[in-house]
Formats: structure tokens, C-alpha cells, sequence
């Protein structure tokens, strides 16, 4: 059988409403049963006619979609098979269990991302905050595409293409300790095992947080929010740890925040480029976290 | 497109299979009873009653009229697919993990897991074309991998039998002798356990899917490596397609762990790679636990997948899977 019922509207009655101790002896004088189609849209229209309660005809029209399923070819022992009756379990099966049910939600066949196009964005940005070093501070400075003086980030042409912020829960544990350590106003839930002190057993980030090549950023506008951050400072080198300071109280940014890297010289870059650029309408201030003896 | 959702077991889905004509489909658990499908809408045909453990595997012969599933309870046992009546169990002395008929379906494959000192084994069983006359004996016992044989298949003209499991190693073994005849390469080879193994429709090459996050294609002849797939989540199950040169990969992050961790984390998509390219195409999600099972109908036009949650969902590709350009 490659018929499908996709939708059936019973126009005038339902089955609850059916009347069961109808005299079905006065059944003979309705009109017989009609079947109109199924035409080339599919659409099957079924014309049939009843008594109800005041003894009046009633013309009841169902209206039915049948849909050919794609192709489907069978053989004759697969039309057979389909005939076969139901056994096991099957046989005693309740109208209402609904076994099979069609997916209330459209699945789509998810593309991957063009990694290509990613990768050169990112370049295009360290090209631009390479420049600024030189220029000073700029505004209006794109965080999505990088571009500079041509439009907010909220108005990039190419949001949508920029990398969601959920992949930043995908960033290495350290950051994501961070998260965790902040994460009272975030409202994410974070598992015990992931949580900043609870005892990791994978060895690899056995690592206690490192107070080595810390970099303060202050100045910071009250958006600014940990994966912000992370954009802006990843683009110098691999970054282990963000952290914005946020108010218990307000929930809102304090306007600092600490990033570590794991290379010193790359911390070094980052102060020299970023320290006095333009961020969100604020001048960013950025430097060594704990003074330094040399 | 809108997936069917078939919930019919009440525990882990562990395998699925099409008939030849890909009419019907069979659904494995690991509650006790196997259940059969109309492929086109989802619609449950009878369960096979009987067994008194997890069913791990099952295959269906040529003419849709045989089922044998292998089973944690200690037997592998033949149905009718039409009645669902039992018709012969073949006793183990430990559990059996996979079953595979041969050409012609005169012989099966089975192999049974390690027990209580029992090694594990590649047993071969003659299948007789009247039941009644059924017989138990083993055709040929090969013993010698350590560890749990995964799945165990015949190769091109029965001549062969080629076996993966816990040891990660390939094996193909002489079907007459129980010679062992080829390894896979180690340095090449799967680095984990290798969970799932499926052939190509014209049998010519297999795929491998292992717990090391990838998946491998083998040249069934020779055994040599032919391609590799990456994923970043550990490959339960695998499957071909035999209309496209697409791969199917399925799995996810161990079902202990999967409360602990962010939602996204668990990868728990179907994915889709070129054949050939080894890249990737794209992937279906819906399953909210690994997935364990995957099958193409053998039209290539539409696929079914079994998860930990319990659901079997059957996907009827749109019409632009067919035109998807890499």
C-alpha cells in the first residue's frame, strides 16, 4: 500500500457525535455514497448523506489529501507482506498507545559550516587590530567581521555567519571554569565535575588557574561579557582563562575583567596592540595583572 | 523532512535491519523482544516473542520468510517473519552477540561473547530449508580473538568470514578451514574497540565504525584500508548508502556521562560523509541519546536510526538529498 492519508476534515460531523442508536433501518432511503477524484492534486472528496437527531438528511462531505510516496516501487511479495496480519504484541494493540507517531518537527539535513570562509574572517580581523596598533584608537570597530568604520557589530552583514557564542562553552575547561566562577548571574547550568574545585579526573586540566601572564582590561563598557572578550584577545594567541568581574548584586560588569594567555610574549602583544583602543564608545586600558619585577 | 518515531521498545535500541525488498524492518533492543516494521510508515507489524534477554543482533533471509536473532540469553533463535512463531533455538553457553546469514542462506555466522571462562567464538551453523529437521551442531567453531567479536560476517562467495571486535583488530578467516587468513594493519587500523561493521551492497568493500572516533573503509579482498572518516564523537553504528557514495556514522558520547555535560555536547546526529571525499555532508539530529543502530532501506531513499532513548525514527530523504553537490 503506498497510500497515504495525509489529512482528513470532516466538514459537518464528528465521531463523537455519531448517534448509536440510530435506526439504521431507514438507511436505505439516504442517496448512495459518493467518491469524487482522487484528482491530479490528490485531493479525494467523499459525499455521503445521514439522518440526525430531528430526523433530517444530512450531507456530510470529508475532504482527503492522498499522497504518493516518491517512487515507491514494490514487488509483489512486498504488496503480499503488506496484507499480512499482526502478530506478537501488535495484535492487541490500543487505538490511543500511538506507537508510530510523525515528527511534530521538521528535521532538515544539516549542512557543516564553511570552515574555509571562518577562517578567513578571523585573518581579516588580526589584520585589522594589527593596523590599529599603528592608527591608535578607532571606533566602531566590528567584532563579527572585523570591519572597521563601516558599521556596528548589531548591524554586521555577516552575523549570522559568525561563529554562535555557544561554541565558546566548547573552549577548553580552563575557560569554562571561569564561566562557572561568574556563572551566578549566566544562569547556565554547569555540572558539579565541571565546576571551578571539584576534582578533575581526566589529569589534563589538573592545572590550577595561573596568575602567570595575566593581563588586566579595564575601562570595559557594561556588555562586555566573557566571550566578547575572549573574541577580542583570542586573535593574539591561545587564551586559558576570561574572566569579567560582574556585580552579585546588579548582575551588571563592573567594567574590568583578566585574561590570561599561556604565552607571555603573546600577553605582551596584546597589552602593546589593545591598550588605548576603542571598544564599545571606551577606551580600553590593558595591562600586566600583577606588577612585575623586570 | 518529518522523521516517523517508532516507539516500540521499551529499553536501548542495539540493531536494525532491512529485508531485501526494504518492506520491512527489524528492530533489535535490549528488551526482549524484537519487533518488525512496514518500512513505509512505521507501522508495527508483530513483535517475536521469546527471548529472556538483551537481543543484540538479527538478519533476515533472502525471502523475508526467516529471522534468526542472537541474544543475551545464551540463544540465537529462528522465527517466522510472517507468524512470529519460534521455530528453533540454537543453546550457547554464553551470550551471543551478532548472526549473519550467508549467500543463499544456507549457513549463519554467530559469535558469543567471553562468559565465565568461556572464550568468545565464531560458531557456524547450517540453516536446513525445513525447520523440523533444523539441526544444532556446529558447522565450524573458530576460537582465538580475545576479547568480544562485535560482529562477524561472510565475505564475497561464503569463502570467507571476516570478524571485528573489542581488539580492534580485523580478522579474515577461511570459512571452510577457520584458518585465519588476514589482519588488519595495526598502525592503520583501529586504535578502540571496533563497535559496528557493514558491507557495501555489492560486498566489494566493509565499514568499520570504532569507539576511536572513526570510521574506516576496508577492501574486503585484500583487507587494505581505504578510507578513513573523522568524527569527533565515538561510532556506534555505521551503515552505507547503496544508492549514493555516502557514509552514515552514528554514536555519541558514552550514555553514563551524557547528564553531566551540556546538551550540545553529546553529538548524538547522524552524520554524512562522501565516500570518496571523506568529507562531510551533513547531519541529521533528533535522537536525544547515542545512537546505536543505522540502516539504509535498501532503495537508498530513506534510513532509519535506533538510539539509547528507545526510538527507532525512519527518515524519508526530501528530494534535494539526491542533488546535494559537495
Amino acid at each position: 500500500m503506498y497510500v497515504v492519508d495525509e489529512s482528513a476534515k470532516p466538514t459537518k460531523m464528528r465521531w463523537g457525535e455519531l448517534d448509536e442508536e440510530d435506526g439504521e433501518a431507514l438507511d436505505f432511503l439516504l442517496p448512495p455514497k459518493q467518491v469524487i477524484g482522487p484528482d491530479e492534486n490528490g485531493i479525494k472528496k467523499e459525499t455521503g448523506y445521514k439522518f440526525n437527531d430531528d430526523g433530517n438528511k444530512v450531507k456530510i462531505t470529508t475532504t482527503t489529501r492522498v499522497r504518493k510516496l516518491a517512487n515507491a516501487r514494490l514487488s509483489k511479495r512486498a504488496v503480499e507482506r503488506r496484507n499480512w496480519s499482526k502478530f506478537g504484541d501488535a495484535i492487541n494493540e490500543d487505538v490511543g498507545s500511538r506507537l508510530t507517531m510523525v515528527s511534530t518537527e521538521e528535521i532538515l539535513l544539516e549542512r557543516p559550516r564553511d570552515h574555509g570562509a571562518k577562517a578567513e574572517e578571523t585573518k581579516i580581523a588580526g589584520d585589522n587590530l594589527a593596523q590599529l596598533g599603528i592608527g591608535g584608537a578607532v571606533l566602531m570597530v566590528c567584532r563579527t567581521c572585523g570591519k572597521k568604520g563601516d558599521h556596528w557589530t548589531s548591524r554586521c552583514p555577516f552575523k549570522d555567519l559568525a561563529q554562535p557564542p555557544e561554541t565558546f562553552i566548547d573552549k577548553p575547561a580552563s575557560t569554562e571554569t571561569a564561566m562557572a566562577a561568574s556563572g551566578a548571574t549566566k544562569g547556565a547550568y554547569v555540572p558539579p565535575s565541571m565546576r571551578e574545585g571539584a576534582e578533575r579526573i581526566g589529569g589534563s586540566d589538573m592545572r590550577r588557574r595561573n596568575d602567570e601572564n595575566s593581563v588586566r582590561v579595564t575601562n570595559l563598557s557594561e556588555d562586555t561579557r566573557e566571550p566578547d572578550l575572549l573574541e577580542l584577545f583570542r586573535t593574539f594567541g591561545s587564551v586559558s582563562r576570561v574572566y569579567v568581574a560582574i556585580d552579585q548584586k546588579s548582575g551588571v560588569s563592573r567594567g574590568f575583567g583578566f585574561v590570561n594567555f599561556v604565552n607571555k610574549e603573546d600577553a605582551e602583544r596584546a597589552i602593546n596592540k589593545l591598550n588605548g583602543y576603542g571598544y564599545d564608545n571606551l577606551i580600553l586600558r590593558v595591562e600586566w595583572a600583577t606588577p612585575r619585577s623586570n | 523532512m518529518r522523521p516517523i518515531l517508532m516507539k516500540g521498545h521499551e529499553r536501548p535500541l542495539t540493531f536494525l535491519k532491512y529485508n531485501r525488498e526494504g518492506d520491512l524492518l527489524v528492530s533489535c533492543a535490549k528488551d526482549h523482544n524484537p519487533t518488525v516494521w512496514f518500512a513505509d510508515n512505521g507501522e508495527r507489524l508483530g513483535t517475536y516473542r521469546g527471548h529472556n534477554g538483551a537481543v543484540w543482533c538479527c538478519d533476515v533471509s533472502r525471502d523475508s520468510m526467516l529471522l534468526i536473532t542472537a541474544s543475551a540469553d545464551q540463544s540465537v533463535k529462528l522465527w517466522n517473519v510472517q507468524t512470529g512463531a519460534q521455530l528453533y533455538t540454537f543453546s550457547f553457553n554464553s551470550p551471543a552477540r551478532s548472526v549473519d546469514f550467508s549467500v543463499g542462506d544456507k549457513l549463519a555466522v554467530i559469535t558469543t561473547d567471553p562468559f565465565m571462562g568461556v572464550t568468545s567464538a565464531i560458531n557456524v551453523k547450517s540453516i536446513a530449508d525445513d525447520p523440523s529437521q533444523q539441526s544444532g551442531e556446529s558447522v565450524l567453531t573458530i576460537t582465538g580473538p580475545t576479547g568480544r567479536i562485535n560482529r562477524a560476517v561472510w565475505g564475497p562467495l561464503n569463502k570467507t568470514i571476516i570478524s571485528a571486535g573489542e581488539d580492534s583488530v580485523i580478522r579474515i578467516w577461511d570459512s571452510e578451514t577457520g584458518k585465519l587468513l588476514k589482519e588488519s594493519n595495526q598502525e592503520v587500523g583501529h586504535k578502540k574497540q571496533i563497535t559496528s561493521l557493514t558491507k557495501s551492497a555489492d560486498g566489494s568493500h566493509f565499514l568499520t565504525g570504532s569507539l576511536d572516533k572513526s570510521a574506516k573503509l576496508w577492501d574486503t579482498r585484500t583487507l587494505t584500508l581505504i578510507k578513513t572518516y573523522a568524527t569527533e564523537r565515538p561510532v556506534n553504528a555505521v551503515a552505507m548508502s547503496p544508492l549514493l557514495d555516502h557514509v552514515m556514522l552514528g554514536g555519541g558520547q558514552d550514555a553514563s556521562s551524557v547528564t553531566t555535560t551540556d546538551h550540545r555536547a553529546g553529538k548524538f546526529e547522524a552524520k554524512f560523509y562522501n565516500k570518496v571525499l571523506q568529507e562531510e555532508i551533513g547531519g541529521v539530529k533528533g535522537h536525544f541519546g547515542p545512537i546505536n543502530a543505522l540502516a539504509f532501506n535498501p532503495d537508498g531513499k530513506s534510513f532509519s536510526s535506533g538510539g539509547e532513548d528507545g526510538y527507532v525514527r525512519l527518515h524519508h530523504f526530501d528530494p534535494d538529498y539526491f542533488s546535494i553537490k559537495i
